[in-house]
Formats: structure tokens, C-alpha cells, sequence
């Protein structure tokens, strides 16, 4: 589903690569952590994966398609197949729950009755039916972060990518949301999670990699956050 | 994305602004109709001129009973000159039409320009002197040998090239008109300004929305599509405003003068000048807004 094949990224100002030399493979439906203090290059792996960057050398493969050929028009096809999550959730203040979830679904041209239809679904899926009109600085972390994966998961995207989703999270609304995610993941859907919540990766017991300034350091199936901490 | 949808984001950016969108509405009609302003003064020069120099060619004065003695010595022109100047005029291959004009005519056409003017009354026919008008053929180079043909010829009193007095009028007039083109442009390129600034404040203030949009992946027509709505809404409206200040300025100043004044009326552009000028800014209006904010846009809307 996702292969980086010797991939460096270096960024224009900086002399240290961000990623050195990366291979890795991602296959369908798997659920990956990736783990790596900051600066270790886990962001520009979800950027670049996402193609808001080019690699400086080397091939990333998105569903068997190598995203740095991509034309610019054609970006946003991919993004369609990718669902995003961040830390701070990105929702807009001024809509409700539902409008939240439906604008994901509009700008990308669903129609109005598939909105109606899919909307519903995916709040009731993450657990918030009952509160489609509330907006959100009404709800909790957990049920913000929520909103945010039911908007990333109502295009029934082919990956879910997820950059510290408990960051802000107390652990045991991160462990709620974990079980969505790991819900999430059942359907098919693969998840890659970017973290630095130890007690989940180990918890979870999920494939892990683990980048350090750069350089991949360990991957692990079933593995945990890390031995020396 | 649907069409109802991209109208209703351009509104909430538009009310989200009111007053950074007033502004540039302002602007927009204010620097259009300073622009049209320019149209219209060019255009008005233009027609003059084709008005003016349509009409107006070389004027052979014949001698009168009043003329200056030392071009006429021999007094008022007799009718033998009268007709050899006719013959060798009518001769010349430079000449395309000769008009004569009596003292008569002349005070007709007097009359009729000077209108409920004091002078009228001072004025008869006898104190006009008579003339023919010329048509040349090429008036830039014949006037020369024209002139020096019948210059000082048994009954010429004077001959007057009346472009030359035009020629002075209308140098004055370019400089009007370079100045009006001036404020025009650079009241545009105030305006360009404007909605540049109006268009990155409108796509910062909704900076989440559209990372959302791009995140979710839509299309960049969809991310773009309601900013170029909003630049074209104040081109549209600024437009519609400076052709409804220069049809205000037309009816209530030329449009009032032409129907007091009917000399005016040959002389000044018709309504159908101002349809035209509006139809221009609208397009200006419409143009630079849509070519400003799509490039405004470029950078903020980066894949």
C-alpha cells in the first residue's frame, strides 16, 4: 500500500537530511506505528506520503502509484484515498459535528443525498450519534478527535494516516480512541500512526518503526515503543 | 464541488470582510471610473478632431470693403477675381472641393454659433468677409503650395490655414488627455493593489478551511473557485458603479448642456459613448480581478 524505496529528503535550509535513505514497505490493512523522537523524520514521512513534499532522491509508491510523478492536478485524487487525523484536529469552529463531516465529503463533489446518507454512518461508526449539532468547542477532546477521524474516515480512504491523535488526549480517552483506530483498521483500512504515546504502542502491540534523526532504526512486528526508556 | 456551495463560501469570505470588501468595491469603482473618465476624454478628443477637421480646411479670405489695405490695395474684390480664383483654385490637382462662401452665409453660420450671444447685435453681414473654403486633398503637405499660390493674389486678403488653430487647441487638449490617462492607470494599478490584498487577507482569514480542503483532497478549482467569485463580485460591483457615476455625470452636466446648448449637441459623445465605456470597465472590472486573484492565489494555494 505504501513504499518508500530509498528515499532521502533533505530540506533546502537544513544540511542534515530529514530521511536517509528509507526502504520500507506498508502492506494493505496493516496497522503501523511510527515512533522516533522529535525531529526524527516521522512528520516529513506522513508529508511526504501525503505528497505535500517531494523526496530528494529515491520513490515513494502510494498504492502502487509513485507519487513524486504525480502532476499537481492530480494531487488531490490521492489525498481522497488518504484520510488524515492530526493532534490538534483541525475542525472548523463555526460548523456543527455534521456540517464538519459533510464539508470533508462536499468539496470533493458528493453529491448532497450521499452526504445525507454517508454523514450519519461514519458519526454513528466513531460513536457520536446524538450529537450532530453541537459544534465543536461543545464536545471533549476525545469526541473533537473523534469528528476529526469520522471527516477523515467518510471518504472510506484507503489509508488513515494519523500524526500524534492522543497528543492532546488524556490516556484513557487515548485508549478509546485507539480502539476506533483499531476498529477503524478491521474494515481494511490501513493505518499509520505517528506517536509518542509509549503505553499505546505497547499496549496495542502493533508493527513498529522507529526513525531516528532520519535513519530507520528498528522495524518490529508487534513490537514496542522501546527498550531503553 | 457544487455551484451553491462555492457561492455560499464566497459570501460567508465576503461578510467575513465587509469592510476590507467595501474598500476595495470602493476603490475598484472609484479607479474604473477615473479610467473611464480617460476612455471618454480620448474618445471625445477623437471625435472633435474628426468633427473638426472633417469640417475645417483652408480658408481663403477674400478682400472686403473693410479689409487691411496693404494685402488689398485695390479695395473690395471684384467679381472677375473673384471668379479666376475659383478657376485656379477648381485647376489645382491638391484642391478636392471648393465651397464659396458670401458674407451672408457667413453671418448665418455666425448666428448660429454665437446664439443669445451680446456680440449678435454688433455684428451684420457686411463686417464678414467673404471667402472660399478648401478641401484638400492631402492637407498635411498641400497646404504650403496652396497658400504660397494664393497668397498675396488681386483680391485675396489673407489665406488661413485653420488646421493650425486646431492643431493648438488640440495640443492643449493632449496634454488633458495625457493626464487623464495617467490618473487613469495609476488609479488602476491602486486598484490591482487592492484586490491583491483583499484576496490574500480573504485566503488567510480562511486558512483552515481551505488546508481542510486540501487535506481532504479537493479539487484546486474548488479551493480557488470562491476567492475568484468574491474578486470578481467587486470588479462587478465597482464597475457598475463607476458606469452609473460617469451616465450621472453624462446626464446631469453634457446631457443638460447638449439640450440648452445645441452646438453642444454636434459637438459632445452620446449616450451610446457611455454604453460603450460601461461595457469596457465592466470587462476591466471583471478582467484584472479574476487575473489578479487567480495569481494572488497561486502562492497561498500551493499543493
Amino acid at each position: 500500500m505504501i513504499r518508500f524505496d530509498s528515499v532521502t529528503k533533505i530540506y533546502p535550509s537544513q544540511a542534515r537530511p530529514a530521511l536517509d535513505d528509507i526502504s520500507l514497505e506498508i502492506e494493505k490493512g496493516e496497522f503501523v506505528f511510527l515512533v522516533g523522537a522529535s525531529g526524527s523524520g516521522k512528520s516529513t514521512f506522513l508529508r511526504l506520503v501525503l505528497r505535500e513534499e517531494k523526496t530528494t532522491s529515491g520513490t515513494v509508491f502510494v498504492a502502487g502509484k509513485d507519487v513524486g510523478t504525480l502532476s499537481n492536478w492530480k494531487v488531490p485524487q490521492l489525498r481522497r484515498q488518504i484520510g488524515t487525523v492530526f493532534q490538534d484536529f483541525r475542525l472548523l469552529p463555526n460548523k456543527t459535528v455534521f456540517e464538519n463531516v459533510a464539508f470533508g465529503l462536499e468539496v470533493t463533489g458528493r453529491p448532497q443525498h450521499a452526504v445525507m446518507k454517508v454523514v450519519p454512518e461514519v458519526l454513528e461508526l466513531v460513536g457520536l450519534s446524538g450529537k450532530e449539532d453541537r459544534y465543536p468547542h461543545e464536545l471533549s477532546g476525545g469526541e473533537q478527535q473523534r469528528v476529526a477521524i469520522a471527516r477523515a474516515f467518510a471518504n472510506r480512504p484507503m489509508i488513515l494516516i494519523a500524526d500524534e491523535p492522543t497528543g492532546n488526549l488524556d490516556p484513557h480517552t487515548s485508549v478509546g480512541l485507539m480502539k476506533l483506530l483499531d476498529r477503524i483498521n478491521r474494515t481494511g483500512t490501513t493505518v499509520v500512526m505517528a506517536t509518542h504515546d509509549a503505553a499505546i504502542v505497547d499496549q496495542m502491540r502493533k508493527r513498529v518503526i522507529e526513525l531516528d534523526r532520519g535513519l530507520l532504526i528498528r522495524d518490529q512486528s508487534r513490537g514496542v515503543y522501546g527498550f531503553a526508556r | 464541488m457544487r455551484p451553491s456551495l462555492i457561492v455560499s463560501e464566497a459570501r460567508t469570505g465576503l461578510r467575513r470582510n465587509m469592510t476590507m470588501t467595501t474598500a476595495a468595491v470602493l476603490v475598484t469603482a472609484i479607479a474604473l471610473a477615473m479610467f473611464g473618465a480617460a476612455l471618454l476624454v480620448s474618445r471625445q478628443m477623437n471625435y472633435l478632431k474628426g468633427y473638426w477637421y472633417g469640417k475645417i480646411e483652408v480658408s481663403i479670405y477674400l478682400c472686403g470693403d473693410n479689409s487691411d489695405t496693404t494685402s488689398c490695395p485695390d479695395g473690395a474684390v471684384t467679381d472677375a477675381q473673384r471668379q479666376q480664383i475659383q478657376a485656379d483654385l477648381e485647376a489645382l490637382p491638391q484642391v478636392e472641393k471648393v465651397y464659396y462662401e458670401s458674407k451672408q452665409q457667413a453671418y448665418e453660420k455666425f448666428k448660429e454659433q454665437a446664439q443669445d450671444s451680446a456680440m449678435l447685435s454688433y455684428i451684420t453681414p457686411d463686417a464678414l468677409p467673404e471667402s472660399f473654403r478648401v478641401k484638400l486633398v492631402n492637407p498635411e503637405q498641400d497646404y504650403t503650395i496652396v497658400a504660397s499660390k494664393f497668397d498675396g493674389a488681386q483680391g485675396v486678403e489673407r489665406v488661413v490655414d485653420q488646421r493650425a488653430i486646431l492643431d493648438r487647441l488640440f495640443a492643449a487638449l493632449n496634454v488633458f488627455r495625457a493626464i487623464a490617462w495617467l490618473i487613469g492607470i495609476v488609479a488602476l494599478v491602486a486598484m490591482v493593489l487592492l484586490i491583491a490584498v483583499v484576496i490574500r487577507v480573504a485566503a488567510f482569514s480562511r486558512r483552515r478551511e481551505t488546508g481542510i480542503m486540501r487535506l481532504v483532497g479537493a479539487s484546486n478549482f474548488s479551493i480557488q473557485a470562491p476567492f475568484l467569485l468574491e474578486g470578481v463580485f467587486v470588479g462587478v460591483v465597482g464597475a457598475l458603479l463607476a458606469s452609473s457615476f460617469l451616465w450621472a455625470l453624462y446626464l446631469l452636466f453634457f446631457n443638460a448642456l447638449k439640450v440648452k446648448i445645441p452646438l453642444f449637441a454636434a459637438l459632445f459623445l452620446s449616450g451610446g459613448a457611455i454604453w460603450w465605456a460601461s461595457g469596457v470597465l465592466l470587462l476591466i472590472g471583471v478582467g484584472v480581478t479574476v487575473v489578479v486573484s487567480f495569481l494572488g492565489l497561486q502562492r497561498y494555494l500551493k499543493v
